[in-house]
């Protein structure tokens, strides 16, 4: 399999990220040399093989449900590139 | 003691708490030495005013009690620091001020550590020579006949750091070698404690089933140290173990009789450098002359955990950070609809090599390619960590090289991704199995520069990591060469 810069196209939109035409020529290259080198793992076969998210052999535990204070809103929305009152602005959604 | 940076951090705590030098007077002297150094590019952030303050309010109310009483630290800017502007090297992040701090760093403040400072890495942890940070390189203190040399990364201003006596120890994090491989350019010690080790919470997230923290020091006794406070359950983690576990430094021993250390053939790599594969032997020869049992293994798909990896790290990057939106914190470019606001935002804030890792992990998740790529990289994950199970049924730690070459030139890797990556292919194997992995330095080669080998322990057995390692060290007895030629 390769990546042609149609499916480059169709990566960035997925991807959130826009891309330029010369990034597209960089990415092309690299992508598909990447590509190339993790197609290596086709030669082993892994019919059997279980396959694994994580390697932690921990149970999840629950966690007692109480309220807890951690932080303040107003310390929150201090990281906010742009807010009104106690809220997150963004452009126009909704025409 | 004329130059208090060059102490252990075990020695400046008992110096501490001796009394034979303040923790004012500890702070001024890496103050002194950090205000000099802006040309090896370390610090992201640093922190000095509110350091001496620290140690002076150490000095006068505080009993002289704690773990770490006193020892200034610089952390990766990577853990999340409370009030204190933590970037992941990327332009994204460059305006971010934590409301909280990381369980990690946490547990060095409670200690009554210092922070000095934060630390410069490749962005978001993704690279090998810390030239992917949106902050500029960093240097390594050790050249190449007056020529610069990258530092490795991610970890590469916490490695320079430690190396040029700018910090007494620091936490750096390892997804795949990020602690490991720039300890081994720098000449120090650097500890990949088993996933789960050390908690998660507050640590940018790159690949959340690969990320770990773990200590970046002078020696091995000062990563045992570090070890013993940032280890530990954590409720906000729950990928955190809860082991019981002692003092790592106070059960260290220098006695590896009847130990059996396995070597494996598949990390004798094609086109391995003679110095690195005579490294090698002489770390098993130093092993063998004091009673360790030296016994060939075999790890049979190691060639496949690079690509295995090049696959699980991506797709799990491209989800954490599908978090920065340009909404609720970091940088933000504007354009003329959410979607236009988004996309715009994280072209402009991320730089090249996180686009192209997020590509790639976008690529690999998305339907069609899902099954080929992201479940297979699974399976093969699955065979590295059965490789090791059933190695581990012979031996007790396994012995690499940490990597395949010493330090490098700047922009020498930057031209082929691939070429870059296998920086890392002694590391790896140890993140995707989630054991320990300590990088021990050695020696320097012909040309000055420090070259380390790597010991793979069972999973929570950090102790017979740090003891087998502590053995190597009091034999090699490695010296530091770094000049100070940049003051």
């Amino acid at each position: 399999m390769s990546i042609n810069k149609d499916t480059i196209k169709k990566i960035s939109k997925l991807a959130r990220i826009t891309v330029t035409n010369d990034e597209t020529d960089r990415l092309e290259k690299d992508l598909n040399s990447i590509l190339k080198f993790v197609e290596q793992l086709k030669e082993l076969n892994t019919d059997n093989v279980e396959p694994i998210s994580s390697v932690s052999d921990q149970d999840l535990t629950m966690n007692k449900d109480e309220v807890k204070k951690i932080n303040a809103k107003d310390d929150i929305l201090k990281n906010a590139p742009e807010k009104n009152s106690n809220y997150y602005v963004v452009p126009k959604v909704i025409e | 003691m004329s130059d208090l940076t060059k102490l252990t951090l075990v020695e400046s705590v008992k110096y501490i708490k001796e009394k034979k030098c303040s923790a004012t007077e500890l702070v001024n002297a890496y103050v002194k030495r950090i205000e000099k150094s802006d040309k090896l590019n370390c610090f992201n952030t640093k922190d000095l005013e509110n350091a001496v303050n620290k140690a002076k309010k150490i000095d006068t109310n505080k009993k002289l009690d704690k773990t770490l009483v006193g020892a200034p630290i610089a952390v990766k800017d990577l853990f999340c620091t409370k009030g204190v502007k933590t970037t992941a090297s990327s332009k994204i992040l460059s305006n971010f001020t934590p409301t909280y701090e990381s369980t990690v760093t946490e547990k060095l403040w409670n200690e009554d550590a210092i922070l000095i400072g934060k630390l410069n890495s490749d962005e978001f942890a993704m690279g090998s020579s810390n030239e992917t940070s949106s902050f500029g390189n960093v240097l390594n203190p050790y050249r190449l006949n007056n020529e610069n040399l990258v530092p490795g990364g991610s970890s590469g201003g916490c490695a320079s750091a430690v190396a040029a006596d700018l910090t007494s120890a620091t936490v750096g994090t390892d997804t795949g070698g990020s602690i490991r491989q720039p300890a081994a350019f720098t000449g120090i010690v650097g500890l990949k404690p088993t996933y789960g080790r050390c908690s998660r919470w507050g640590i940018v997230a790159f690949a959340s089933s690969l990320d770990q923290a773990g200590p970046m020091t002078k020696d091995v006794k000062d990563a045992a140290l570090i070890l013993d406070v940032i280890s530990g359950y954590d409720e906000k983690d729950s990928t955190s173990a809860n082991k019981p576990k002692s003092s790592f430094l106070n059960s260290i021993k220098n006695n590896v009789k009847g130990l059996k250390v396995g070597v494996p053939k598949e990390y004798r790599v094609d086109d391995m450098p003679k110095e690195v594969d005579d490294l090698w032997q002489e770390g098993i020869k130093i092993l063998k002359d004091n009673g360790a049992i030296i016994k060939d293994i075999s790890l049979p798909h190691t060639k496949y955990a690079l690509p295995a990896y090049y696959i699980i790290a991506p797709a799990e990057a491209s989800s954490n950070l599908a978090r920065y939106d340009g909404v609720r914190y970091g940088f933000r470019a504007e354009g003329k609809d959410l979607t236009e606001m988004y996309e715009n935002t994280r072209s402009k804030g991320f730089g090249a090599e996180v686009k192209k890792r997020i590509m790639i992990g976008t690529y690999v998740l998305s339907s069609g390619y899902y099954d080929a790529y992201y479940l297979k990289a699974q399976k093969v994950r699955n065979l590295i960590k059965m490789d090791f199970d059933n190695a581990y049924k012979d031996v007790d730690v396994i012995l690499t090289p940490t990597t395949p070459t010493a330090a490098f030139r700047f922009g020498e890797k930057t031209d082929d991704p691939i070429a870059m990556y296998l920086n890392d292919i002694f590391t790896v194997t140890a993140n995707l199995a989630g054991l320990p992995a300590i990088s021990l330095p050695i020696r320097c080669n012909k040309d000055g520069l420090p070259l380390a080998l790597q010991l793979i322990g069972k999973s929570f057995d950090e102790q017979t990591l740090l003891n087998t390692a502590y053995s190597i060290e009091q034999q090699v007895n490695f010296k530091s060469q770094v000049k100070d030629w940049w003051m």
